[in-house]
């Protein structure tokens, strides 16, 4: 095991070498076109990322049956970073040097998302990332195609504070001990304070990753509750910890009429552990719900199921990021007419793939899509219902308005060139 | 509201009109037909206007939509009472059968809130107590003042003590929302100080910040000071408890390791997957109740504890015979192939069952919570703590009364004088392993009903346990015992003070600074027993 990873290490340097010297020359391979797929397949984030994985090996088998793209088949290659950060930068380069992939799927935590940053800029590939993240960020070889904060944590508050959501005046933010959570909460904080929320009306709680005793948490929330004004949780915790939460909750008997839990972690897939029941009405916001009635959604849930042989198989939100994803890639192909890299990361911002729940999401000069933005609510079969959708698709932005550091940039890879234009001093970075 | 109100004196006109008639389409069926349109403004006036019918069938109506059980197939809106029978709601008669296009009436919060306010007042005449209780209850969060004249009725025909009281503290609720005077203001005060708990508290803060009169806003006050007293005594007791839960929960992920690695002295890393593989014999065992049993489901989790103890051991003794054997004496050689172990067993795992969770569901004797002088306890939790007690007390009997225990403990205490004794050693290690494996196995019963039935569920255990074993003293279950409590209790008097990571690291950093001080742990095993 050992000898071989060494092996295989010492001979992706090589290959790693030889590429870069030939000036990406071998970026394509015989008769087919390879896409890497850098999910994790075991350790804890293997709950979450293996569906991904699964995912694009249906639409890469589906793509084919179309008859490829530019007249060659595609061809997955599967990687297994294992949940482990360092590993993924790794495998990343695996991709990119030994097997020349033209692009990347892949990642779901933010730590994994910068850790294989370096490699994808060292070595100029494309990473198409699915999953809603904290934003605060837009490069050039990584194409965003889950929600920023303005398309899933902002919208949320929003749908909170008005008379539909039950005019919520104090503000828990609970989330796990991280980047993502830790990011959002400040954008939040900001946000709220901004809407006239006082200081003493937010309530922040940092848990672990893996928190399984909520006890106290929980009977801090109801205690932050029980101040006469109307209470909601805004929940970032992520992964595991989410079932015990629920579970205490449950147990407490908080319901969602007295303090609504909307989470923007928390899917079907996240909820297929749990018994629903005492769950209804908490919400979540997403951009993509199973329920969403539309044609193309339930032909994707139809093929999803037959792909996977399980009636009961569930969609969510981050494999519909890949599906626009994987199409806008191809698209850009297409109309490229290569797989070369620098083109196809100058064609990609202005393309435009039709969404699962109607619409058509685009490809923004900041590497973010347009986005729908949803507000569903916990049904007792674990599945949601959506209460509230915004107007039309919303852009996604890659550096928040509500944090003082990032207020004035954009990102703007078309005309500025580059991820961090100031719009104050015009100048980037 | 403001919408529903005209409308409904329409209706009412067009009702009596009609009632002379027929007596078909009165406001009742009127509100029905509104769920047709599949909006949520249009359902909540159709909830109002139904409450405020008075019509026989609003309320098993109005019952059926809390429950999602009303649906509507075209312009019939009907239920399905607990046989699966459908009922229309308009004329309250069985239909011949369920409509196949029946569609079930969709709500949000502020149409379950809306729900729960109409119940409340619907129900305080109910033949049932606890309906009646609850609808005290929704009253004292709805605050509505035109429940006041029927509140008052519900209070004095009430037989129930109970539920009289909590009727009169609704009563209190709303009139303090709005006095009347300053007597009514101060009964209510009073009133809601002797509920004295986290909902009085906060309408009594409203009241003290809220209301003009002088002596009603002291008194407010007062009260107020007087629960936040009261809250802060029970906080104490209650952190006393939230400790021993969690106590219970790491005494239970320990004690097998107790066994493998303090009496056995084998570094077992996959003792977590011990645990994990209990919890999925529990999902299998549930799974086997919901297809063959589903009247004895409130058996499962009894009946699997055998089944995770068999399946736990058996791996236990396969890892035993296997590889530990061969490696006795040589810890870092133990550490390293248990800690493969670990890994192939998640993996295996992951590969049969797939990385998603399992749901394993809680019997209904351990749902919900109840009310202990104002401590609210979950009956999960207490259930936990009685199991824990019960697996340690059968464990210490196990090792201090029984043939079997003695010779575990005579092979381990010195192994060569044991032999010469004519003890089977190797069958002997055999069982103490298998022994610790089957109790890490009963507890992933327990904590199936708390965490993730994931794969991952042993990992977030293991360095706890070790933990745990270490503080405690190896070797010694009583030390165990005291380990874990301590460590719970400690755990959660620092948390609302820390925060849950600081908290955490709190925890170990003391522990590192008492090991340094008592590299024993805290109960030491003394004299010549100790091999080491």
């Amino acid at each position: 095991m050992f000898k071989l990873s060494r092996r295989a290490l010492l001979a992706s340097t090589i290959a790693g070498g030889l590429a870069l010297s030939a000036g990406g020359a071998f970026a394509q391979s015989g008769d087919t076109i390879k896409v890497g797929i850098l999910h994790s397949l075991s350790g804890t984030m293997a709950i979450s990322e293996t569906t991904l994985k699964d995912v694009m090996l249906m639409l890469i088998e589906e793509q084919n049956k179309k008859g490829g793209v530019l007249g060659k088949k595609l061809e997955a290659v599967v990687v297994d970073p294992a949940s482990n950060w360092p590993l993924f930068a790794e495998k990343a380069r695996e991709l990119i040097t030994q097997q020349k992939v033209s692009a990347v799927f892949g990642c779901w935590t933010s730590v994994s998302r910068k850790s294989v940053l370096p490699v994808f800029k060292e070595l100029n590939s494309i990473l198409f990332y699915p999953v809603q993240y904290e934003g605060e960020e837009s490069e050039r070889n990584v194409f965003y195609t889950g929600a920023a904060p303005n398309q899933q944590a902002i919208p949320a508050v929003d749908y909170l504070m008005s008379e539909e959501g039950g005019l919520v005046k104090r503000w828990v933010l609970a989330g796990t001990d991280y980047v993502y959570p830790r990011t959002t909460n400040k954008i939040l904080e900001a946000y709220l304070l901004s809407k006239g929320v006082a200081k003493e009306d937010i309530l922040i709680n940092y848990t672990p990753f893996g928190h399984s005793d909520w006890q106290t948490i929980v009977s801090d929330i109801v205690k932050f509750g029980t101040a006469g004004k109307k209470t909601a949780v805004v929940s970032t915790i992520n992964g595991d910890a989410n079932v015990p939460f629920y579970k205490e909750l449950a147990n407490k008997g908080v319901k969602a009429t007295d303090i609504p839990v909307v989470a923007f972690s928390v899917g079907e897939e996240e909820l297929a552990g749990v018994d629903t029941k005492n769950l209804v009405g908490h919400l979540a916001a997403w951009n993509y719900f199973e329920s969403v009635k539309t044609p193309a959604n339930e032909a994707f849930i139809k093929q999803w199921q037959a792909f996977k042989k399980n009636p009961k198989a569930v969609t969510n939100d981050p494999m519909e990021a890949h599906v626009i994803g994987f199409n806008m890639w191809v698209k850009a192909v297409e109309k490229a007419g290569t797989t070369n890299v620098d083109k196809v990361i100058d064609t990609l911002p202005g393309i435009e793939a039709p969404n699962l729940t109607g619409g058509v999401s685009k490809m923004l000069p900041n590497h973010h899509i347009t986005k729908p933005v949803m507000i569903g609510e916990i049904r007792p079969d674990g599945q949601f219902d959506v209460v509230w959708q915004a107007k039309g698709l919303v852009a996604g932005d890659a550096w928040s308005k509500y944090l003082d550091g990032s207020k004035d940039l954009i990102g703007d890879w078309v005309e500025k060139k580059c991820g961090n234009y100031n719009t104050k001093t015009g100048k980037c970075g | 509201m403001l919408r529903s109100v005209p409308i409904f004196r329409l209706l009412a006109l067009a009702a009596i009109v009609l009632n002379c008639g027929l007596a078909i389409a009165g406001p009742y069926e009127d509100a029905l037909k509104r769920f047709s349109a599949d909006s949520f403004g249009e359902t909540e006036i159709a909830i109002k206007d139904m409450a405020a019918s008075g019509a026989q069938g609003a309320l098993p109506a109005l019952e059926a939509l809390q429950a999602g059980r009303l649906s509507v197939a075209g312009d019939t809106v009907f239920y399905l009472d607990g046989n699966g029978q459908a009922t229309d709601a308009a004329t309250g008669s069985r239909l011949a059968g369920i409509p196949a296009d029946g569609k079930v009436v969709r709500l949000n919060n502020r149409l379950r809130r809306a729900l729960e306010n109409a119940l409340g007042g619907l129900t305080l005449f109910s033949k049932d107590p606890a309906r009646r209780l609850q609808a005290a209850e929704a009253l004292f969060k709805s605050k509505d003042t035109n429940a006041l004249p029927g509140l008052e009725k519900a209070i004095s025909a009430e037989p129930v003590p109970a539920v009289k009281k909590a009727l009169v503290e609704a009563e209190a609720a709303i009139m303090l929302a709005r006095p009347a005077n300053t007597a009514e203001a101060l009964g209510a005060i009073r009133t809601l100080r002797e509920r004295g708990d986290q909902e009085a508290l906060a309408q009594l803060n409203v009241a003290a910040t809220s209301l003009a009169d002088p002596a009603v806003r002291s008194a407010a006050e007062a009260a107020v000071a007087a629960i936040a007293q009261r809250q802060k005594l029970l906080s104490v007791v209650q952190n006393v408890w939230y400790g021993l839960s969690l106590g219970s929960v790491l005494l239970l992920a320990a004690i097998g390791l107790s066994i493998t690695f303090g009496v056995m002295g084998i570094i077992n890393m996959a003792h977590g997957e011990m645990v994990m593989l209990g919890a999925y014999a529990t999902f299998l065992t549930q799974e086997m109740f919901r297809a063959y049993a589903p009247g004895w489901f409130d058996w499962s989790l009894a009946a699997a504890i055998p089944v995770a103890f068999l399946l736990a051991a058996a791996v236990g003794v396969v890892i035993e015979r296997g590889i530990i054997r061969f490696l006795y004496g040589r810890p870092l050689e133990t550490l390293l192939a248990t800690f493969g172990v670990s890994l192939i067993l998640q993996q295996s795992i992951r590969t049969l069952f797939g990385p998603t969770n399992r749901e394993v569901t809680a019997p209904a004797f351990m749902s919900g919570n109840f009310d202990l002088f104002g401590l609210s306890i979950a009956y999960g939790r207490m259930w936990i703590i009685v199991f824990t007690l019960a697996v340690f007390a059968f464990l210490l009997f196990l090792l201090k009364a029984t043939p079997l225990g003695l010779r575990m403990r005579a092979v381990t205490q010195n192994r060569r004088m044991a032999a010469s004794m004519g003890i089977r050693t190797a069958f002997v290690d055999s069982a103490t392993f298998a022994l610790g494996s089957g109790i890490a196995g009963v507890a992933g019963v327990a904590l199936s009903q708390i965490d993730n039935v994931s794969p991952n569920l042993g990992q977030s255990y293991i360095i706890d346990s070790f933990m745990v074993v270490v503080f405690g003293g190896v070797g010694n279950l009583w030390g165990t015992l005291v380990s874990a409590f301590a460590l719970g209790i400690g755990n959660k008097f620092l948390e609302p003070v820390a925060g849950a990571v600081l908290a955490k690291i709190a925890i170990l950093v003391c522990l590192i600074l008492f090991i340094q001080k008592r590299p024993s742990g805290l109960f030491a095993l003394k004299g010549r027993a100790v091999e080491q």
